[in-house]
């Protein structure tokens, strides 16, 4: 997997103490994880530090309450990396 | 400064949008019951009142950039540190600088001064919320006594 993943892991693995090993790409951060809304924040400083980032949680929290997209969009971990990757990419 | 009231902010000094930066002053009361249990015969300000001071400052200052359009809840205490004892009488002076504005939260660095010498600081975190029904105008009048707002 990516350095991208490799980082938010390690991120994850830090912030809400769950074993590295435990956190795959398929890693769903709220249902498998059980990481809940003040550690996500946490994880959001987190990467948004670390990737010079504003992760649009808001945005993506209205998304998901509307009906408009799944939770799984955001919160699996392969497509929180790939949102990532798009936002350091439009940086660039 | 009203400890029992949890008005930590006497006085708004500066608020410095260019620089993210609030600057505020409090004076710590001459008497007080927290004084009473925190210690007997030896008064003396809780640490846990200096966080909330900054907190509020802290507040206030996202209050100001974000022109009161949403509230900061405090959320997180992070290198808390408490350097030196504060008794009655004190004079602060707290400055808070807004260090991240995510989405939907904001980090600020926060310490609390006494004529210069740094008493404590820590960094705090704040979700940030439409405001719950009536606070916002409650919030206005707390900004208008301290003299963050000047508007009529």
């Amino acid at each position: 997997m990516s350095s991208t993943f490799d980082t938010v892991a390690g991120i994850i693995s830090e912030t809400a103490d769950i074993p590295r090993e435990q956190i795959t790409p398929e890693s769903h951060a709220i249902d498998d994880l059980g990481i809940d809304s003040l550690a996500f924040l946490d994880i959001a400083f987190a990467i948004d530090k670390a990737f010079g980032i504003k992760l649009p949680l808001e945005q993506w929290t209205q998304e998901v309450n509307e009906g408009k997209a799944p939770a799984e969009e955001y919160f699996v971990l392969k497509n929180l990396v790939a949102r990532i990757d798009a936002l350091i990419a439009a940086k660039a | 400064m009203r400890l029992e009231y949890f008005e930590m902010i006497d006085r708004v000094v500066v608020l410095d949008r260019d620089a993210r930066r609030i600057e505020a002053q409090s004076t710590v009361p001459m008497e007080s019951p927290v004084f009473e249990g925190h210690f007997p015969g030896h008064p003396l300000v809780p640490g846990v009142l200096l966080t909330e001071t900054m907190a509020q400052a802290s507040g206030y200052l996202i209050l100001g950039l974000m022109d009161f359009t949403h509230m900061p809840f405090l959320m997180a205490v992070d290198k808390a540190r408490f350097r030196t004892f504060v008794g009655p009488g004190t004079v602060l002076s707290i400055t808070a600088t807004l260090e991240h504005e995510g989405s939907g939260y904001a980090v600020t660095k926060a310490k609390i001064a006494v004529e210069g010498k740094p008493i404590c600081d820590a960094e705090l975190r704040f979700r940030i919320m439409p405001f719950p029904a009536d606070l916002d105008g409650q919030m206005r009048a707390q900004a208008r006594r301290i003299g963050l707002l000047t508007e009529a």
